[in-house]
């Protein structure tokens, strides 16, 4: 009978759930894990950020994101955009180069990948002689120079990569320009190759040893020498072209002229900056014009070896004016934004663009005293590591208005300046509603972010720290120098992965978006609540304690001790202000938080048990002990760490014996003292055999009641209904643990002309036991309608219907294995779904969603969005628990994700794919935000257009030629090629009116 | 404490009427007792079921000595053949049981004491090769005592022979249900848990799966050991090399899923402490429109009970409605059953 009522036969409702369902990621937010290079085109001014999985991400205005992913998932070394055009070339670690392409597509532009290529050398060279270090796209943007390891360098022709041999410049071709004396020294590897800004026929081509020479393309010779005696490491051109700038190794760099009389010129000056103590290298260099004359001199290290040389620095000189910036994590590479019209006669840099390892930091240049600028996108999620997450739908203007000014106070150290990086239009619709993500975080912080639309943007801070008494001093500022430091380091960009005390790490949020309270609970069983104020303020914070042991004796913890509280008035800032601190004893981590901002009323469990603190009359009004008397586990301290502790110790020597056995493997291979390799392979062997002989397994076992940790407070739930009889409804809080144990509290709250005369009374109602006895993840009350009682303070703003009061409630229990229903107030079981006995997986997450159809405004519904261990994403029915889609969300192996995912109420969430970035996903069809922005392509002359258009041709029939087109037809489209680009007259005439254009 | 009644032999009624009619003479009403008789062999012979009931009434002559002990101190060895003769006393035995200061027989329960710990189950439509294992949980202290592990097994394709991962058991913990009850044992492939395929699915997924259905684990396997296997004349035609490649028949899940559903339930009833009192076992809710469907079906087996069964005795006044009881009983599978079947329907 069963089978005949299973749901998805009906075409009406799968008709229905094709209106209402969809599954999308739609947009990575945060800071890109590991990136490893950086690129920017001042034409479009939209700045590449590529990482080491291979992925490269595009960035102009606000909500103009492009994101591409190699197919290799290789490191990408190098970003070079191809001048004035809408392309962009990335070098990966396999040697391979990759063409993109922004193309318009049904009104929005997407980023395509069109070409890929690996250069190859004749047969029986080495891997080295192709292996490229260096890449030029010519202004021409018909070809790429491509310097390699080997000192060659080859010419590859756009958009179709083919080389074109005969124009190879070889280092033997380069060196014979160049006195004999000089050529001993066998100066090889290309450094860096940069086109003479006024005239492209002329290359500037750095060899690492050091020998610098200009080489004119037209006439296939050097016109100059340059004899570096230092180990080179990057060029730079000044804007006219009369000097350029090389930078070394032994962190100095060198001015050298560049004039018609002299072939072979000396060094204009030659400076190491933070002399004379050996330095550390200059790995790049810009010199920037200025109107007033002085120029400003940006390059990256070069700080003194044994002092600072840990450092990552990038320093700004102009004038007298001297800042080293220090930043938190490795510098990757950095671009400046200068004025880029060739018309204009100085650069006049406006800004700096620097990519780090863990963040982008953007320095004004035009506003005294270098501030940083504040950016709109790529935010470090991770500058303190994230430990929990909660996210707040449809904001109330007031509250969102009052949280931003709160935060624009925090932001006056930050430039005024509009942000640099503007190119391309954001086309996407204005976001439907104010959502607020907030992040908690390992040093007691809580970051507020706009999560409304394509950018996550920071709009305020919290930090719980002054509440307490820490080791270290919140005023002791470590980057304070004095005038005549040197150098004079100045600590930019906001990354800081230590905290002063793990305990300060904040576990669990709770915001009323109607009334601004807000709850924080945190790793010491602290528990604040807080208010909004729009001034600083000095108060006192009432402490309180909730002993949640009770009576129970003979417990020892052996846990983390709890924080120690400051006493007397604390200066609070403008923005959320605690005036509530309950601190649980033992002071284990809270485990589950819950406010009733109408009752004013604050429920917080941890592994022992849970307890309510009435927040207005400043009084706990009861705790509950939920630990099993034989439990000594929960007791002793902070979570199973011993036990998982010996766990993971066990499983990573395990990993190293296994990585060693392979590595020696390989090295077998190569071939050494044959006793060695014996040895290897009895050892090989026995760890076989060990590996074999204690596989992993699984203990299958009932759950007990004396199984650990069963008392641990899972989910905390506050609901108006009828605990006792079905005429009167009252407050009631419900509590479920890891041990499948409801507990319901009926609550009397005294009315509001009473509240603070008369206490709030609390009183066990009942007691549910699930027999499965599987961790109870979520509990929520339906009312007569069957739809979910509304938030505290829904009704009262006029955004819900008040609940159904006459009808008979409902309960739904979510278990990780099971969702029951139970009828209200005689508990009855109704209707169950099984989960885990059916399909192997459990529930991780779970949130009520409302889901409105794409179709039809007026439709909307409630169901349960479920997120489970192995990642995949469900959404069951309400009341009916019926499953109606599932849809594979994250990799079941990466637990950090499944932990950290967030639904909203509006079936959208979140989840970390790494410390720092949050992957957006939407299960409604009505409810998305992604990423819709357009590029405009840049005018082309005509000329430049038909040349374009024969290159496509050309690729076009390139990659034909390899089908069964006829030989003829093959030739001929070589003829053509041969023609187009081997008459000199052709290339140079296109190349004038190119120069015309500009 | 002698009591004298008389019975009519005629229309003996059931034993449980009869049960109830020996507690309220003795007036014990809440006490658990054992009855026995002596034949006329003169053996203590129990009386715990309507058939050695009514065969004690039957071979009355015409008196029937009955004896009643209280249960927590019964003696169990007192029954048996020859025990009359044995013990000329068996009175002064039953009554002061501390008297005898024998060696300490093994104690076997009463029948009606036993309970279920293990069965094989659907042998009529598995392969022969497969054993479909039922381990009942509840109402014991005895863990389930097993493990599981991955491992790879050699299947029969169309393509030829394949290896493929499969989950076996990789350890029994001694003294546990597993190992107890001798129908599982290490290596064992698992196929199914509660009828669904574990194919596809990973060590971890099936760990959850059998643990979530711990309290009433159905397991299918293929015995590493398959010489113990029972040939079966119906199925002579079909080597058990095919059986082996095969899947499991198809109409198994189903079958196995409307058994399944209706004896799972039973072992689940959550617990509710109401404002503190005692804990007692959550009702389903009320059936709603297809309640009827069920009660129909509770009336014929009624039906059928009363054509299988004797009418109930009227000289039982305690019990005259009778009819109402037999719907209680719990006892009856088939009766059990149907009844869960009316609570799916609800679903």
């Amino acid at each position: 009978m069963r089978r005949f009522l299973r749901p998805g036969h009906d075409p009406v409702r799968e008709r229905l759930k094709r209106d209402l369902f969809q599954f999308n990621k739609t947009v990575e937010h945060g800071f890109p894990h590991q990136p490893s290079a950086l690129g920017y085109s001042p034409f479009l001014r939209l700045m590449a950020i590529g990482t080491r999985s291979g992925a490269i991400k595009l960035y102009g205005a606000p909500g103009v994101e492009f994101m591409g992913l190699h197919e290799e998932n290789n490191t990408v070394m190098q970003i070079h955009f191809i001048p004035d055009q809408c392309q962009l070339v990335t070098l990966l670690d396999d040697n391979s180069l990759h063409l993109w392409s922004l193309k318009q597509h049904s009104g929005a532009s997407e980023l395509q990948e069109e070409h890929r290529f690996t250069l190859k050398g004749p047969p029986g060279s080495p891997p080295s002689a192709t292996q490229i270090t260096a890449v030029l796209p010519h202004s021409s943007r018909e070809v790429l120079y491509l310097g390699t390891e080997s000192g060659n360098i080859f010419v590859a022709e756009l958009p179709s990569f083919q080389v074109l041999e005969d124009r190879t410049i070889t280092s033997e071709a380069v060196l014979q320009w160049v006195p004999e004396d000089y050529c001993n020294r066998r100066s090889c590897e290309l450094e860096a190759l940069r086109e003479h800004p006024k005239a492209p026929d002329q290359i500037l081509i750095g060899y690492s040893r050091g020998l610098i020479v200009l080489w004119d393309l037209q006439n296939n010779k050097a016109t100059h020498h340059f004899l570096g005696s230092q180990q080179l490491e990057n060029l730079y051109w000044q804007r006219d072209g009369s000097k350029f700038i090389s930078c070394h190794y032994d962190g100095s760099y060198t001015q050298w002229p560049v004039s018609s009389d002299n072939r072979q010129p000396e060094p204009l000056e030659n400076l190491v900056p933070y002399g004379p103590f050996p330095c550390k290298a200059i790995s790049k260099i810009y010199w920037q014009t200025t109107k007033n004359g002085l120029p400003y001199i940006i390059f990256q290290g070069g700080m003194p070896r044994a002092s600072y040389g840990d450092r990552h620095s990038i320093s700004v000189v102009h004038g007298s004016q001297q800042t080293a910036f220090d930043f938190t994590s490795r510098v990757i590479d950095f671009f400046i934004i200068f004025s880029s019209e060739p018309t204009a006669e100085f650069d006049d840099p406006s800004a700096m663009v620097v990519l780090a390892e863990e963040e982008l930091v953007v320095i004004d240049l035009k506003t005294a005293g270098w501030p940083a600028v504040h950016p709109p996108y790529l935010a470090s999620l991770h500058c303190s590591a994230i430990t929990c997450s909660h996210h707040v739908s449809n904001i109330p203007l007031k509250l969102w208005e009052r949280i931003i000014s709160a935060g624009s106070k925090q932001n006056i150290h930050y430039s005024n300046m509009p942000w640099p990086i503007d190119g391309g239009t954001n086309i996407a619709p204005d976001p439907p509603q104010r959502d607020l993500l907030l992040t908690g975080h390992e040093d007691g912080t809580v970051r507020f972010w706009d999560a409304s639309g394509v950018c996550l943007h920071l709009l305020y801070k919290l930090s719980t720290v002054r509440v307490f008494l820490t080791d270290a001093d919140p005023n002791d500022n470590m980057n304070t120098l004095g005038e005549d430091e040197w150098p004079p380091l100045r600590k930019v960009g906001t990354f800081d992965p230590y905290s002063d005390d793990p305990r300060l790490g904040i576990q669990k949020i709770f915001l009323c978006k109607y009334s601004g309270y807000l709850a924080v609970a945190g790793t010491a069983g602290q528990v604040l609540v807080m208010e909004l104020n729009d001034e600083d303020a000095e108060h006192v914070v009432d402490h309180a304690e909730a002993d949640l042991l009770q009576d129970q004796e003979g417990y020892r913890w052996k846990g983390h001790e709890k924080l120690k509280t400051r006493d007397g008035p604390v200066r609070f800032e403008a923005g959320f202000q605690p005036f509530v601190l309950v601190q649980c004893q033992p002071p284990a981590v809270v485990t589950s938080l819950a406010l009733h901002s109408e009752w004013k009323l604050v429920a917080f469990g941890t592994s022992h048990g849970f307890g309510l603190f009435d927040h207005q009359q400043k009084r706990l009004v009861f705790v509950k002990c939920t630990l099993h008397p034989s439990d000594q586990l929960a007791l002793e301290g902070p979570l199973s760490r011993v036990k998982s502790l010996k766990k993971s110790l066990r499983q990573s020597f395990r990993r190293i014996r296994r990585s060693r056995v392979s590595s020696r493997k390989r090295r077998g291979v190569s071939g050494n003292a044959s006793e060695v390799q014996e040895a290897n392979a009895k050892f090989d062997q026995d760890a076989l055999q060990e590996m074999e002989l204690a596989p992993v397994q699984r203990k299958i076992e009932a759950r007990s009641a004396e199984d650990s940790f069963t008392g641990f407070v899972r989910t905390l739930y506050f609901a108006d209904t009828f605990l006792r009889d079905t005429s009167r409804h009252c407050p009631s809080l419900w509590a479920g643990t890891n041990g499948g144990t409801v507990y319901a509290f009926c609550l009397r709250v005294p009315p509001a002309e009473r509240r603070m005369d008369e206490p709030v009374r609390a009183e066990q109602a009942k007691e549910i036991q699930l027999m499965h006895r599987a961790p109870v993840v979520g509990i929520l009350v339906l009312d007569g309608r069957s739809t979910p009682l509304p938030e505290p303070l829904e009704v009262a703003h006029d955004l819900s219907k008040s609940p159904d009061m006459q009808g008979s409630h409902q309960l739904l229990v979510v278990s990780e294995e099971q969702f029951k229903v139970f009828t209200l107030p005689k508990v009855s079981s109704k209707l169950k779904l099984k989960l885990t006995a059916l399909e192997g997986c459990r529930v991780r997450k779970v949130t009520v969603a409302n889901f409105g159809s794409c179709k039809t405004d007026d439709y909307s519904e409630n169901d349960l969005a479920v997120l489970t261990n192995l990642g995949d994403v469900q959404i069951i029915s309400l009341p009916f628990l019926k499953l109606q889609i599932r849809y594979p969300c994250i990799r079941k192996e990466d637990v950090s994700g499944i932990a950290s995912c967030v639904f909203t109420k509006y079936g959208q969430g979140f989840y970390l794919i790494s410390p720092s970035e949050f992957e957006r996903f939407s299960l409604s069809t009505k409810w998305l935000v992604e990423p819709r922005c357009i590029v405009d392509v840049p005018e082309v002359t005509s000329n430049n257009h038909v040349h374009k258009k024969s290159g496509m041709e050309n690729a076009a029939r390139k990659s034909r030629s390899s089908g069964d087109y006829g030989e003829d037809e093959r030739k001929s489209g070589r003829l053509m090629e041969h023609a187009l680009l081997n008459d000199e007259k052709v290339l140079k005439e296109i190349q004038s009116t190119l120069e015309g254009g500009r | 404490e002698f009591r004298r009644f008389s019975l009519e032999r005629s229309k003996p009624g059931k034993f449980e009427e009869f049960y109830g009619l020996l507690q309220h003479v003795h007036k014990i009403p809440n006490v658990d007792v054992l009855v026995g008789y002596t034949d006329i062999h003169g053996d203590l012979l129990p009386i715990n079921n309507d058939d050695n009931y009514h065969k004690a009434v039957s071979t009355a002559n015409p008196l029937l000595r009955i004896f009643i002990q209280r249960k927590e101190d019964a003696d169990y060895s007192a029954f048996g053949t020859d025990t009359m003769t044995r013990k000329k006393n068996v009175l002064s035995n039953v009554l002061r049981p501390d008297n005898h200061k024998k060696k300490p027989h093994i104690v076997i329960s009463m029948p009606q004491d036993f309970r279920p710990v293990s069965s094989i189950i659907d042998v009529d439509i598995l392969p022969e090769t497969h054993r479909r294992v039922r381990l009942y949980k509840y109402g014991t202290d005895k863990p389930l005592g097993f493990y599981i592990r991955d491992g790879s097994s050699v299947r029969v394709t169309p393509h030829g022979l394949e290896k493929v991962p499969g989950i076996f058991i990789s350890r029994l913990v001694p003294g546990g249900l597993a190992q107890s009850t001798g129908l599982l044992a290490v290596n064992d492939e698992v196929l199914e848990v509660n009828g669904i395929e574990v194919s596809g699915k990973s060590l971890d997924q099936v760990t959850d799966m059998m643990i979530a259905n711990s309290r009433n684990l159905i397991i299918t396997v293929r015995p590493a050991n398959q010489r113990n296997n029972v040939v079966r004349n119906s199925r002579t035609s079909g080597s058990s090399g095919q059986s082996t490649e095969s899947s499991l028949p198809s109409s198994t899940p189903n079958i196995l899923a409307n058994f399944l559903q209706g004896e799972e339930e039973s072992d689940e009833e959550d617990i509710i402490i109401e404002d503190s009192g005692e804990p007692q076992q959550i009702p389903k809710a009320a059936p709603t429109s297809e309640s009827l469907e069920s009660l129909t079906q509770i009336e014929l087996l009624h039906e059928s009970t009363q054509n299988g069964f004797l009418p109930s005795s009227e000289m039982n006044l305690n019990h005259s409605a009778g009819s109402i009881s037999i719907e209680c009983e719990v006892q009856d599978p088939e009766h059990k059953s149907l009844e869960e079947d009316g609570t799916i329907i609800t679903l």
